[in-house]
C-alpha cells in the first residue's frame, strides 16, 4: 500500500528527486498537471510503470482528489 | 510509493504552478474582484447598503469571522428594509466556485445559468473575491482559440 502524503510532502519528495505520476486520462493531463509530472493513466499503470519509471527513485502518484 | 491523496485539485486550489494547456490561461481567481464589500450576519441592511453603494458596488458577500462565505446580497436583497438583519435578507449558501476554474468555463457557466456574479472561494470556503459575469466574459473573449477551433 502506498503511503498517503500531503502537498508539502509532495514538494519535498519531488525536490529530492521523486518521480511524479498523474494517473488521470491523458486529456486531463494535457490541460493541467503538476510541474514535471508524467502521465500513466490508471488503466495502463500495471503495463507501463515498469518500462517508464526508474526503480531507484521514489514515486508519487496522484489523481484529481481523494474522492 | 507515495499517494498524494488530495491530488491535483488540492494543488490547483493552493494556487501552485502547473503545466499544460490551461497553465497560462486566466482562472477565476485571476479575474475575481478581491475588493468586494463584505458584511456579517448580524449587520443591519441599511448600514450595509450605504457602505456597499458608497463603494460603487451593487453586491455584498456575507462572511463569518473566518471569511467563510455564508450568503450573498445582490441588488434585489440590498433594497430591503434598512432595519432588517443581514441573516434575514441574504441569499444563503450561494453557489461558489474554486479559484482554479478556467475563466472561459466560468463565463460559459455564468451565462448559461444567468449568474451576474459568483463568489470565488478556497477549498475551505474562504472568500477570495467576487467574479462578475461581465469581467469573466471580457477575459474569456481575449483568449485566443487554438488553431482549428476558429468559428
Amino acid at each position: 500500500m502506498p503511503s498517503e502524503i500531503d502537498r508539502e510532502d509532495v514538494q519535498r519528495l519531488v525536490a529530492g528527486g521523486a518521480q511524479l505520476v498523474e494517473v488521470l486520462p491523458a486529456s486531463e493531463y494535457r490541460e493541467d498537471h503538476l510541474p514535471g509530472a508524467i502521465n500513466i493513466p490508471l488503466a495502463l499503470i500495471d503495463a507501463r510503470a515498469k518500462e517508464i519509471l526508474d526503480p531507484g527513485r521514489s514515486v508519487v502518484v496522484y489523481c484529481a482528489d481523494s474522492a | 510509493m507515495y499517494d498524494y491523496v488530495h491530488g491535483k485539485l488540492d494543488w490547483l486550489a493552493a494556487g501552485l504552478p502547473t503545466e499544460g494547456t490551461n497553465a497560462e490561461l486566466p482562472r477565476a481567481a485571476d479575474v475575481a474582484r478581491a475588493d468586494v464589500p463584505t458584511c456579517a450576519l448580524g449587520d443591519r441592511l441599511g448600514e450595509v447598503r450605504e457602505r456597499v453603494r458608497s463603494a460603487g458596488w451593487n453586491a455584498c458577500v456575507v462572511v463569518n469571522e473566518h471569511s467563510v462565505v455564508l450568503g450573498l446580497l445582490r441588488e434585489k436583497e440590498l433594497e430591503g428594509d434598512a432595519d432588517l438583519l443581514i441573516e434575514r435578507v441574504m441569499r444563503p449558501g450561494p453557489s461558489t466556485f474554486r479559484t482554479y476554474v478556467p475563466i472561459a468555463e466560468m463565463a460559459e457557466y455564468m451565462t448559461r445559468h444567468d449568474l451576474v456574479n459568483s463568489p470565488i472561494t478556497t477549498a475551505d470556503g474562504k472568500l477570495v473575491g467576487l467574479l462578475l459575469r461581465e469581467d469573466a466574459q471580457r477575459s474569456a473573449s481575449k483568449i485566443q482559440r487554438p488553431k482549428g477551433n476558429e468559428r
